[in-house]
């Protein structure tokens, strides 16, 4: 689905519901490289129990034009006016956010309580720094870079497969998403991510949910344990077995994580 | 990103994958070897997660035609041995093929079609899906130009198959793809003949794939399925043409396919759909006497082709023999593309023709011991069939000429024995036919006296 924002058009998903204006909100937002897709089960999830779900394609990524933003700063702002102009009579929001996305959730929370009610952070750190090897072949619009971060991204479990979702590889869904990008953006958004700071934020009070995957080598647990001790309200839900890639990976439990956390 | 100057991390090995993707012991029973769900349904834990399931928020298993675990381990190993983002298995090759279509073709649809397709691909390709208003044009593998040229304004799909038959040309995926996506189009690859172990069409520019998994794949001739492999690569979105994919589908409470499922939202029609409606699915213990046989693919592929090789150079040299079309022999008019699309070797079915018409065709066949006389291919057991004289029996022979069969073509399916029995057998037959070349030498002279 497209709407337009700046004068521009936003890719997003509405999971398939049909939400009164007055629903609470649930806005996703992806990580480096992806685009709403990921949320596809979560979405539908909340959409089916009345929720207004907007998971997006941050601009330059999916269906949302270009050009990709520099900050996390800069993709929160966006986000604040997303939020602004398409759920204004919401009774509450939630964002969620995966990796980068959980960085512009807690930019956003920071710099705009106001807007929103409750966090999800799943594969969360803050800094997150991203290694040489990596920066250095999305800079050069290499396929290694696909390769590092999709390989470090997936669990023991996922590099053989057995994945929760009848026939699919787990493995190679990942790679697709990720070959969809266009050229510069991925390292636009790991340059996002490796210059990301909280030191200029205020204290973040929404309740916050965290999960981490004790597999994941992209966000290790430590750094998810490390965000929600900067956090005043938070929860942690640690997945056994799980990689960062936690939506493909054990979408049951990141969903029964998100439901008993948004549904009480 | 198609720059290659860094290293990324290498992902498990083939053979690796060929015995593990897709499995891990199991976790309730710790049995290594992949479970039979031998069970039409799933128990729901309470009724939110069943609505979940049927709605597609949750993984897991609601019912067999759908979905089934042990069928499951097979989808996803078969889609990590594509390159695929997920696959589909069902009842035999032909649903498999029949599933690909439908999913995204419907009636006033147009298909552009190697035709050097296997027999039962063209009746249904020909005959039958025009019965339903989706219509084939089929054109020489070789000739890009005339795939392009066949290309219609309803046109939706393009289809070879990597080896044809009966003359085993080469399908030149890399440029058929190049060709089909100019025109937006999605190409599809029949890859029974090779499997992935040879070939991988994903890689080399295909949109999607089916397999008869009866053959190479399960490899022993036990059990009869099928699979579609979705690579993910294609923009279903980039044209109007995919209405299936692209806009709301009534059938799903108007879900639209390719916004919400992305890269996988063709396997994902084709499960919630095609396997839904048409119910052509895979049975647990057939799945599970594939996985067997994959299991053991790589080592059966070598052999295979090392054996087909071995034979093929044999019989191009037999006085009895007018030709041998196999792309691993350097006569075979396709040979340096094989050299490049399928440096592993090119499978281990190929045919020849005998000198001497039906009857010498007749007489190899029935002096065989170590072949097998049947109608099917990629088994252990090596297999010979005679189209002259049992598939096309009724065709004159003007008629399988210009289908690209001669009254002596034999059609092999090279086994796993050891090399020198077969030689030895197909030796026996051709003496076979040497005498009666010379019998009808004496009756001629005698005739003549």
């Amino acid at each position: 689905m497209i709407i337009q924002l700046d004068g521009k058009n936003v890719g997003f998903s509405n999971g398939s519901g049909h939400p009164a204006d007055n629903a609470p909100a649930i806005f996703f937002v992806h990580g480096a490289g992806m685009d709403h897709t990921v949320w596809v089960m979560p979405a539908r999830y909340f959409a089916r129990h009345g929720y207004r779900v907007m998971a997006v394609d941050l601009p330059g990524h999916g269906k949302s034009e270009g050009p990709a933003l520099d900050s996390v700063d800069a993709m929160a702002d966006w986000l604040g006016r997303l939020i602004e102009a398409s759920a204004a009579q919401a009774s509450d929001v939630t964002v969620m956010g995966h990796s980068m996305g959980s960085l512009v959730c807690m930019s956003l929370a920071a710099r705009y309580p106001a807007l929103i009610d409750q966090l999800v952070l799943l594969g969360t750190s803050a800094p997150m720094p991203v290694a040489d090897v990596l920066l250095n072949a999305a800079e050069d619009n290499d396929h290694a870079a696909i390769d590092m971060a999709n390989t470090w991204s997936h669990g023991q479990r996922s590099q053989l497969g057995a994945s929760d979702n009848p026939g699919t590889s787990n493995l190679h869904m990942g790679e697709r998403l990720l070959e969809r990008v266009a050229d510069d953006v991925y390292f636009k958004d790991f340059s996002a991510c490796n210059g990301f700071t909280t030191e200029h934020y205020d204290p973040i009070l929404a309740p916050t949910l965290i999960l981490t995957g004790d597999e994941d080598k992209m966000t290790p647990p430590r750094a998810g344990m490390a965000v929600a001790g900067m956090l005043q309200n938070s929860q942690i839900t640690h997945l056994r077995g799980c990689g960062h890639s936690m939506l493909s990976e054990q979408p049951n439990q990141v969903l029964d994580a998100m439901s008993e956390f948004i549904r009480g | 990103m198609t720059n290659s100057k860094h290293r990324g991390p290498q992902g498990m090995g083939f053979d690796t994958l060929s015995l593990h993707a897709g499995q891990v012991p199991d976790p309730t029973t710790g049995a290594r070897a992949t479970p039979i769900y031998q069970s039409a349904a799933f128990v729901f834990p309470d009724s939110d997660v069943a609505a979940g399931l049927f709605n597609i928020e949750r993984a897991g298993h609601v019912y067999s035609r759908l979905s089934n675990p042990t069928n499951a381990v097979l989808e996803e190993r078969m889609a990590a041995l594509d390159h695929g983002v997920g696959s589909v298995v069902t009842a035999s090759g032909q649903a498999a093929l029949h599933l690909a279509i439908t999913t995204i073709l419907s009636a006033g649809d147009h298909i552009v079609s190697s035709r050097s397709v296997y027999g039962g691909t063209h009746n249904l390709l020909e005959y039958t899906l025009s019965r339903f208003g989706i219509s084939t044009t089929f054109v020489d593998p070789r000739d890009m130009d005339a795939f392009a040229n066949a290309i219609q304004a309803n046109t939706k799909l393009v289809f070879g198959e990597v080896l044809g038959n009966p003359g085993l040309e080469v399908l030149d995926i890399p440029s058929l793809s190049e060709v089909a996506h100019a025109h937006h189009l999605p190409l599809l690859i029949d890859a029974t003949f090779v499997t992935p172990y040879l070939c991988q069409p994903i890689e080399l520019g295909a949109d999607l794939v089916v397999h008869s998994a009866t053959k190479f794949l399960s490899g022993h001739g036990v059990v009869v399925g099928g699979v579609v492999v979705d690579g993910g690569t294609f923009d279903w979105q980039s044209s109007d043409k995919f209405p299936t994919l692209s806009e709301p589908y009534v059938g799903f409470h108007n879900l639209v396919f390719a916004d919400e499922f992305g890269p996988a939202a063709f396997i994902t029609r084709a499960r919630k759909e095609g396997i839904r409606d048409f119910g052509a699915c895979m049975a647990p213990m057939t799945a599970f006497q594939i996985l067997q046989g994959l299991e053991t693919l790589p080592l059966r592929m070598q052999k295979h082709v090392a054996n087909a090789l071995e034979v093929a150079a044999y019989l191009e040299q037999h006085d009895m023999v007018a030709s041998v079309s196999y792309p691993g022999l350097p006569s075979h008019p396709d040979y340096e593309l094989a050299q490049k699309m399928l440096p592993k070797g090119c499978g281990a079915v190929f045919s020849f023709e005998i000198n001497g018409g039906r009857d010498a065709g007749r007489a190899f066949i029935e002096s065989l011991n170590v072949f097998s006389h049947l109608a099917n291919v990629g088994d252990a057991k090596s297999l010979v069939i005679h189209p002259a004289s049992t598939t096309h029996h009724r065709v004159d022979e003007a008629s399988l000429l210009a289908s690209g069969i001669g009254p002596g073509l034999v059609r092999l399916s090279v086994g796993l024995e050891d090399a020198k029995d077969l030689i030895n057998d197909l030796k026996g037959g051709l003496r076979a036919v040497e005498k009666l070349h010379k019998q009808a030498a004496a009756q001629q002279a005698e005739n003549r006296s």
